[in-house]
Order: structure tokens, then sequence, then C-alpha cells
């Protein structure tokens, strides 16, 4: 479909309308996003930043329009294409760092990287053993970070993704969202703060 | 087949865990036993023909008070985008959490049995008897609680509701439990009828369960 590359994926919407709650938050989204693009979704609070990522995420259903993903993997929906990284960071506090990544690394399956580089990259290679309850609120978001490295997936869906990193792990994490773009892959980030990298800026709901 | 194992592992080192399901579950079970002989008296004949109702109800509410949390908790953290996003459908991560959830808090209580017998003045046969019910019971209370537990999630509403919408459910499944555990100790009906309508409780709500769990689940998105 429309001339793409061999190995290039484009990622679009259409006329996408959100509905929460009986009230429209947005209608008539148009957007697109291409391998090794990021785009920042930017808005209000409660323009639909966040439905915008759990729409993609196939985690609301769209009340009309479409989003399709072409020239991925055939064989799997969008959402099996993707990495949601939402407020909330789907760590167990019972459970140590290594065994919260083992499990998630596991159960999301696919094609999978090591575990103790992906801890280290976020640097979070000291904590390996710790349990996840007495990491702190920009740990934990660190080690939400080593799930998108330890499983690769060619979307990532950030909602407000630098949030309680300090400025060190702000320049970590864009370095890894520059890696993730080179290999191909395509970032769509709802947020207020600025990136940290290049971005196309797609704005919901009119000007503030 | 990986992903569900690692599911069910994550489940119950969860629930073994210090705080964790497994043992309160346990502990709630022998108290209500425990209680039962200052409440009743000790009339020992009364007391081992009230044993196998009372060991039920015990195994009933024990298992009712950790399967609230059953997806509530996978819910609050935000795993259960994650495992409604993954490629496992979602149907079978039900079934795996709940399966995990009786190997955890539903395998104590039947393995707690035979101590509890001593306690109500149940003899042998009679505590495997119960035992062997509650074998045979427990999954069904599991897969339609966690019919109610999805429930939970999707209405916002946690604890009580889901008590009050499960307890309703499994009267079937304690009626033919105590009737087969009865059967087995006192006689005259026979003990195969009553205990093949309490497998086919647990088979059908090993079917019906997920499914209708998962549906919620979808249903229930935002």
């Amino acid at each position: 479909m429309n001339g793409l590359v061999p190995g290039q994926m484009q990622l679009s919407g259409r006329g996408v309308i959100c509905v929460r709650g009986g009230r429209e938050v947005f209608s008539g989204l148009d957007f697109e996003a291409v391998s090794g693009e990021a785009v920042a979704v930017t808005g209000r609070n409660g323009s639909g930043k966040t439905s915008l990522l759990r729409l993609i995420a196939g985690l609301l259903i769209p009340a009309g329009g479409t989003i399709v993903l072409d020239g991925g993997d055939a064989d799997m929906t969008l959402p099996e294409q993707c990495h949601y990284l939402g407020h909330r960071d789907a760590l167990k506090s019972a459970l140590s760092v290594a065994e919260n990544l083992a499990f998630w690394a596991d159960f999301l399956g696919g094609q999978r990287f090591d575990a103790a580089e992906s801890l280290a990259a976020v640097g979070l290679e000291h904590a390996a053993d710790l349990p996840a309850a007495f990491l702190s609120a920009g740990q934990r978001r660190r080690l939400s970070l080593a799930r998108l490295l330890t499983v690769r997936r060619p979307v990532w869906l950030l909602d407000e993704p630098t949030n309680a990193l300090d400025a060190a792990g702000q320049d970590m994490f864009g370095g890894l969202m520059r890696d993730h773009l080179a290999r191909g892959g395509l970032i769509i980030a709802a947020t207020h703060a600025p990136l940290g990298i290049e971005s196309r800026e797609l704005r919901i709901g009119g000007t503030a | 087949m990986t992903a569900l194992a690692a599911l069910i592992r994550r489940d119950i080192r969860i629930a073994l865990r210090v705080g964790g399901g497994a043992l309160i579950g346990v502990l709630f079970f022998l108290t209500v036993v425990v209680l039962m002989p200052f409440a009743v008296g000790p009339d020992l004949a009364l007391l081992s023909r009230l044993g196998p109702a009372i060991l039920w109800l015990g195994a009933l509410l024990a298992s009712l008070l950790t399967l609230d949390r059953l997806f509530m908790a996978d819910h609050e953290d935000g795993s259960l985008d994650l495992i409604t996003m993954s490629r496992t459908p979602l149907e079978l991560a039900c079934a795996a959490k709940a399966l995990a959830h009786w190997l955890a808090a539903g395998l104590p209580l039947i393995v707690a049995t035979p101590v509890l017998g001593l306690l109500l003045n149940l003899d042998m046969v009679a505590t495997g008897a119960v035992a062997l019910t509650l074998l045979a019971g427990t999954p069904a209370l599991t897969f339609t609680g966690m019919i109610g537990a999805a429930l939970a999630v999707t209405l916002h509403r946690g604890g009580l509701l889901m008590a009050v919408l499960v307890l309703p459910l499994s009267i079937p499944v304690l009626i033919f439990g105590v009737a087969a555990s009865q059967a087995a100790i006192t006689g005259p009906s026979s003990f195969g009828a009553p205990f093949s309508i309490l497998c086919a409780l647990s088979l059908v709500s090993l079917v019906i369960g997920p499914f209708a769990a998962a549906a919620s689940l979808k249903h229930g998105l935002d």
C-alpha cells in the first residue's frame, strides 16, 4: 500500500472518533507515523492523549474511524506489535526486579534479548534481586523501560514517559528512543515535557 | 504455552510470598472451623454430624476471601492492560490465573482438611470423604468466583459486591458437596450420584468461567 519501502512500516489513523463515558473526547482525528519517526501527542489535560494511545493499543474501542499498521508482521494484530507504557507500571511489588522482568519476557514472548543487559541499559543492574516494593518511582519507570528493551516490538506507545525520571534518566531514555528509531521502530508519545528527541507534534483538541 | 506457564508461576509465587493469599486462606479456614465447636457446644455427636457442612462452609468462605483480588490487583497495577494486548487469548489467560489461584489457595485447604476433621470429631472415612468432595468441588468455586472477580473489575467495585454475586452461584456446589460427604459417612443414599454431579459442576465451570470472565473484562475496557 502507498509505496512503502520493504521493511518500513506506517501506522495511520483515519477519522478516529473517541467516546468515553458518553462524551466525545475527540473526533475526525487523522494521524500517521512511519518507521524511524517519533510523534509527540500534545494537548491540554483531558484532551484525549492517553485515550489515543489506548485506542492504538486496542484497550479502547474507537467509536468510528480506523487505525492500521501497514508493513508490520501480517500474522500479528496491531496491539500485539505494540509496547504500551502507561501511568501504571505493571510491576508486582512482591517480586524482585529480575523476576518482574523475566515474567514479562516469558509472557509477551517473541524475540527476546538479554534481561541483564536491559537492566544495565536502564541503570538497574545493581538492583536485580531487590523486591520491586523498594524501588523509587524513577526506578520503577526504569524497570518498565527495561521491558521494552528485553522484548522487542516495533511500536512504542508511551504515556508521559519522562515522568519521574531524573535528568540523567531522561538522557538515558532519549538514547534508548533514538536506538529504537534507528532500528526502524516508531514511537507515539503523549507528553507535556519535551521528549528529548526530534519528533513531530500531533496536537489534539485545538489550541490551548 | 510458555506464556501461560509464566503467568501461573508468577501468580503462585506472589501468593506464597509474605502477605500473599495462600496462607491467609488456610488461616481463615482454620479459624472458622475452630470457632464452630465454641458456638455449637461440646456435643461430639452433633459436631461430627455437622462436620462436613462446617468444613464445606469454611472452605467456601476461605476461597472467596482472596478471590476478589484475582483480577483487581492486575487491573490496579496495569498488568491487565498488557495481558489483554498480548498474543495469549484472554480466555486462556483467565483460565491460567484461576488455575494458579486454585493451586495456591484451594489446594492448601484440602491439605488442611484432615487436621481440621480431628477438631470436629470426624473419623478417617468421613475426613477422607470431605477431602475428596472438596478436591472435586473447589475448582467450581474458583472458576465461578472468577466471573464475579472479573465483574468487580468491570464495575470498579471490589470486595463485598463480589461475595454477593458469587455466593448464590456456589449454592449448587455446596448442596452436592455436602450431600456427597454425608452419603459417604451415614448412607443410605449412594455417594456416586451427588459426587458425579459435583464433578460435572466443576467441569462446566471450567468451560464457562474463563469465557464469561474474559467477556466481562473485554466489555469493561477503559
